[in-house]
C-alpha cells in the first residue's frame, strides 16, 4: 500500500473533505453535501467515516476504532488496519488514550475530553429520510426549519404503542436549529452527544453527506412533555464486570433459555475487570 | 463461547487465505490468463470497463479474474483504483462521427449511406449451446470487407430536414459526479454520466418499464455504431489537439415520439447513450432512460413513472453504491437489535400490566 | 512571477496540510482558543497562519478573493503557484484573504442559501492583535463564555443573526489562528 498518498486520500480530495467538515462545525447538524470517493471498502462499511478520518488523521494522532462498542469486531479490525497501512498510525483499545476514535453504532461509555474526535459511520443521514424519500423535498424541509412531520411520526407511535417506538438513530435537534441523525447510537447514547467537550464529526460516504457538533453543542432528542424521551437498556449489570450503567450486548449461552449480558465497551469492560470489578459470570471460564 | 467475537484479525486473514484458494480453484486446471479473460470474456470486460469508468481492458480483465468472475465487484475494484489516479487532463469530447465502424445498423430506414452493417452480433445466432466450443479449436476466420470511411450519422440527415430537435454543440463543460456531490435536479450530461456507469441490468429493467407503458418514449432505434473513435487533448503549449489513443465505444441515438404546438412544427425528440466496449444493450437502455428523463424539458405529463423519476433513477442505478449498502446488513447490528429487544420487551411487558 | 512566488509552502505537503487542518478544526470548533501553526513562509502581508490555511484550504475548485494590499502581485503569484486557487472578485469567494479594514463591507461576500448553507464565504482576516481579551463569545464550542479581540462589533452580530447563514472567519496573526464561525454569538464585554 506504498504506493497510496498518507492515510489513502490525494491532498485535493483531503482539502475537499477538510472544506466540508469546517461549513460543518460553523452550521452543527447541518448535512454538508461533498464529492465523496470510491473508497477501496464498500459503501455501507464506514467509508463516510473513513474518509472523515483520513482528512483529520496526523502521524501524532493515537486512532481507536470500534464497531458495536467493540475494538474487535471484524469491521473495527478491517478499518484499523487500513490506517495502520496507510497513514502508518499509531492505534490504541483505550478510550482515554486515543485522540481520534471512529465509531460505528456507540459511543464509549467512559466520558470524551477536549481535543478528543470522535468520527461516526453514518448510513442514512438524513433524520427525515423515512418519513419523505425525496431528497429535494427534505431538504426544503430543513431550510424552513419544518419539522412537523417528524413530530407526527413520533406522535403516531405513541398512539399505536404507547410509547416513542424508536430505539436507535433517534432523531436530535441540535443548537434548536437543526433536526439531525446521530447515526445507529443506541438511544442509550443520546444523551453523551450533547456537551462533550470532543469533538464529533459524521460522514456518510454513499449518501455523499458531512455534518458535526462541536464541542459544548446543546442536542436535545426529541419528545413530548408527556412523553419525554428516555435513555434505556437492559435492566441487568454486566455479568462479567458488574457494571448496573453500561449498555449491554446479550449472549446467547444455550439452547434452553440460557443467556448472559456483557458491556458492549470492550475497553469498558476490560478496564474495569482489570480494576478488580467482577460480575455474576465473572469468575466462571474463561472470560478475556 | 463469548471469547468467539475476540480474534477478528486472525479471522479476516485466514477467510482472505481461504478466498485466494477458493479463487484459484483446481490447481490441476490451468491458470486464466488476463489475456485470456480480456480477449474471450471481452463482453464482461467491456461492462466492467463501462461501469468501472475506466478504459483500460488489461485493468477490467485482471479485476475480473480477482473477483472470480463477479463483475459487480470487479467494477468495485477499478472504481476503488480509478479514485486514486492524478487527473493529468481532460480529452476533447470524441467524435463519433468519425468512428472506424465495425457495426452499425438503423432500424428507421432500409438502406442509409454507409450502410448496415451487422458487425459481430449475436442478434441472429440461434440460441443453440455449440458444443463444438467444449473442444478445443479455433474459428475459421471472417471474411474480411475492405475498411469504410467516415459513416454519416442518422439523427443528421432528420436534422437537415429539420425533422428532429436540434442539439447544439455546447462548449460547456459537462459537470463530473465523481467530483462533485450530485445535486438535484441535474441537467442532462450528468444523468447521462450516471446512467453511463449504472448498473446495465437496472437500466435494461428501467428501459423495458418505459416500453411496456410506464412512462411510454415509443423509441426506434435510429441508430446503433461500434466502433473506435481517437482520444485527443489539447496541449495548451502547442494550441492543437493531439490524439492520445484510441477507444472503441458503443453509441445508440434512439429516434422518439414527436413533440409540437400550434407555433413549432412536430420534430421527433431524441435519446442517447454512450458506453465503452461493445455494450449495446447497456447502450439501447440507456437511451430509452435518457429520454423518458426528459418528460419535463419536453413538455410531457408526469404519469408518474419510475422511469420518470430523475431522482429515484439517479439515486439506485450505481449497483457499487446499492450492493455496499444491501451487503453492509450483514455487518454486526447487535447493538441496535439490542435497543429494539429491549423496547419490545419493554412495551410488552406493558401491555400485560394493563391486561391484568 | 515574483521571485519568491515558488518557495515559503509545504516542505511535506500530506503530513504538514493535516497538522495545519487539526489546528484550524481545533479553532474553528472551538472559537476563541487561539492556536499556532508552523512551516509555511508566505510573502507579506500574507501571515504565516493566513499562508497556511490558504495552503490547506485552496486549490482550482476554490475562487479566492485578495483584498487591499493583500492583492499584491507576491501574493497573488504565491497563491497562483501553490494552490491554482482561481483569483476572483468578493462576490464570488469561497474565501477571501486580508485585512479586516480591507474586507469591508463584509455584506458582500456569500452567506449561502437555505438549502445550502455551506455555500457560505470563508474570511481570513489578517489582524494586528489576537488576544483572548475583547467581545464576549458563545455558543457551539464554548463551555461557557470566551473572550476574543475581534476587529469588530456589530458586523458579527449582523452575521449571527443570519443564522443559520453567513460566513465564516479565520482570524490570523503571526502564526497564530483563531475561529469565529457564523454560529458564534458575540456579545460586548
Amino acid at each position: 500500500m506504498s504506493d497510496y498518498n498518507f492515510a489513502y486520500l490525494d491532498e485535493q480530495t483531503k482539502r475537499m473533505i477538510r472544506r466540508a467538515i469546517l461549513k460543518g462545525v460553523a452550521v452543527p447538524g447541518y448535512q454538508v453535501p461533498f464529492a465523496s470517493r470510491e473508497m477501496p471498502m464498500p459503501y455501507g462499511w464506514g467509508t463516510g467515516g473513513v474518509q472523515v478520518t483520513a482528512a483529520c488523521l496526523t502521524p501524532d494522532d493515537r486512532l481507536k476504532v470500534i464497531d458495536q462498542g467493540a475494538d474487535d469486531t471484524t469491521n473495527a479490525v478491517s478499518i484499523r488496519k487500513f490506517f495502520q497501512r496507510t497513514a502508518a498510525v499509531a492505534v490504541t483499545e483505550h478510550t482515554g488514550a486515543a485522540t481520534l476514535i471512529q465509531t460505528r453504532h456507540r459511543i464509549p461509555e467512559r466520558p470524551l475530553i477536549a481535543g478528543q474526535i470522535l468520527v461516526y459511520q453514518v448510513p442514512i443521514p438524513e433524520p427525515l429520510r423515512f418519513l419523505e424519500p425525496r431528497e429535494t423535498e427534505t431538504r426544503r424541509m430543513h431550510a424552513l426549519e419544518d419539522y412537523g412531520l417528524m413530530h407526527v411520526k413520533l406522535y403516531e407511535d405513541i398512539a399505536r404503542n404507547g410509547a416513542i417506538a424508536t430505539s436507535y438513530a433517534y432523531p436530535v435537534k441540535v443548537e434548536g436549529r437543526y433536526v439531525m441523525d446521530p447515526s445507529p447510537i443506541p438511544k442509550f447514547d443520546n444523551p453523551k452527544l450533547s456537551g462533550t467537550p470532543a469533538l464529533q464529526l459524521f460522514g456518510a460516504g454513499r449518501e455523499q453527506r458531512i455534518y458535526a457538533i462541536p464541542p459544548f453543542t446543546k442536542v436535545v432528542s426529541l419528545d413530548f412533555e408527556d412523553y419525554p424521551f428516555e435513555a434505556t437498556k437492559a435492566p441487568h449489570p454486566c455479568d462479567l464486570c458488574g457494571d448496573e450503567g453500561s449498555y449491554l450486548d446479550e449472549v446467547i449461552t444455550d439452547d434452553r433459555g440460557g443467556r448472559m449480558f456483557v458491556c458492549s465497551d470492550t475497553d469498558h469492560c476490560a478496564s474495569r475487570q482489570a480494576e478488580g470489578h467482577g460480575g455474576r459470570l465473572s469468575t466462571q471460564g474463561d472470560a478475556a | 463461547m463469548y471469547v468467539a467475537v475476540k480474534g477478528g484479525e486472525r479471522a479476516i486473514d485466514n477467510a482472505h487465505a481461504f478466498l485466494a484458494e477458493e479463487r484459484r480453484g483446481d490447481p490441476a486446471v490451468p491458470d486464466l490468463s488476463v489475456a485470456q479473460i480480456r480477449e474471450q470474456m471481452a463482453l464482461a470486460v467491456n461492462r466492467v470497463m463501462t461501469e468501472g469508468s475506466l478504459y483500460d481492458p488489461d485493468l477490467a480483465a485482471l479485476a475480473i479474474k480477482q473477483a472470480r468472475g463477479d463483475l459487480i465487484e470487479a467494477i468495485f475494484l477499478i472504481r476503488a483504483y480509478r479514485t486514486t489516479l492524478p487527473r493529468l487532463g481532460y480529452s476533447t469530447p470524441v467524435d463519433t462521427g468519425k468512428m472506424a465502424t465495425t457495426r452499425r445498423i438503423s432500424a428507421t430506414y432500409k438502406d442509409l449511406p454507409g450502410g448496415q452493417i451487422l458487425g459481430p452480433t449475436f442478434d441472429y445466432t440461434h440460441r443453440l449451446i455449440d458444443f463444438a466450443l467444449a473442444a478445443e479449436g479455433d474459428a475459421p476466420p471472417a471474411p474480411q470487407a475492405s475498411p469504410l470511411g467516415d459513416v454519416p450519422r442518422v439523427t443528421g440527415f432528420l436534422d437537415r430536414e429539420g425533422l428532429i430537435e436540434e442539439e447544439p454543440a455546447s462548449d460547456a463543460t459537462p459537470g463530473d459526479l465523481t467530483r462533485e456531490p450530485m445535486e438535484l435536479p441535474a441537467d442532462r450530461a450528468l444523468r447521462l454520466q450516471a446512467l453511463t456507469r449504472g448498473d446495465e441490468g437496472f437500466i435494461l429493467s428501467l428501459a423495458y418499464s418505459s416500453q411496456r407503458g410506464f412512462g411510454r418514449t415509443h423509441p426506434f432505434v435510429g441508430e446503433l455504431r461500434i466502433g473506435e473513435v481517437a482520444v485527443e487533448m489539447d496541449i495548451s503549449e502547442l494550441g492543437v489537439a493531439i490524439e492520445i489513443g484510441e477507444i472503441t465505444v458503443t453509441e445508440c441515438e434512439t429516434v422518439n415520439q414527436f413533440t409540437g404546438s400550434k407555433t413549432q412544427p412536430p420534430q421527433f425528440t431524441r435519446g442517447y447513450g454512450l458506453v465503452f466496449g461493445q455494450t449495446e444493450r447497456k447502450a439501447i437502455s440507456m437511451s430509452l432512460v435518457d429520454r423518458a428523463l426528459r418528460w419535463k424539458e419536453l413538455g410531457e405529463d408526469d404519469t408518474g413513472a419510475p422511469v420518470q423519476d430523475q431522482e429515484f433513477v439517479l439515486m439506485h442505478a450505481d449497483n457499487i453504491q446499492a450492493t455496499g449498502f444491501l451487503e453492509h446488513i450483514k455487518l454486526p447490528h447487535y447493538v441496535d437489535f439490542q435497543s429494539e429487544l429491549e423496547l419490545v420487551r419493554r412495551l410488552r411487558a406493558g401491555m400485560t400490566e394493563a391486561a391484568e | 512571477m515574483t521571485p519568491d512566488a515558488m518557495t515559503g509552502g509545504f516542505a511535506d505537503a500530506p503530513v504538514q496540510s493535516a497538522c495545519g487542518f487539526r489546528a484550524i478544526l481545533r479553532a474553528l470548533s472551538q472559537p476563541g482558543e487561539i492556536v499556532a501553526v508552523a512551516g509555511v513562509r508566505p510573502p507579506a502581508p500574507l501571515s504565516a497562519a493566513a499562508g497556511t490555511a490558504a495552503l490547506v484550504l485552496l486549490d482550482g475548485t476554490t475562487p479566492v478573493h485578495l483584498a487591499g494590499p493583500h492583492a499584491c502581485q507576491s501574493v497573488r503569484d504565491w497563491i497562483t503557484f501553490h494552490t491554482g486557487a482561481p483569483l476572483v472578485e468578493a462576490e464570488h469567494a469561497m474565501f477571501a484573504f486580508g485585512s479586516w479594514d480591507a474586507l469591508l463591507p463584509v455584506a458582500r461576500f456569500a452567506i449561502g442559501t437555505p438549502e445550502y448553507p455551506d455555500r457560505a464565504a470563508t474570511l481570513i482576516v489578517e489582524m494586528d492583535r489576537l488576544d483572548s481579551d475583547g467581545a464576549v463569545l458563545r455558543g457551539p464550542g464554548i463551555e461557557t463564555t470566551a473572550r476574543l479581540s475581534l476587529p469588530e462589533l456589530q458586523a458579527f452580530k449582523v452575521n449571527r443573526a443570519l443564522f443559520p447563514l453567513g460566513f465564516d472567519t479565520l482570524l490570523a496573526c503571526g502564526d497564530r489562528l483563531a475561529g469565529l464561525p457564523r454560529s458564534t454569538i458575540v456579545e460586548d464585554v
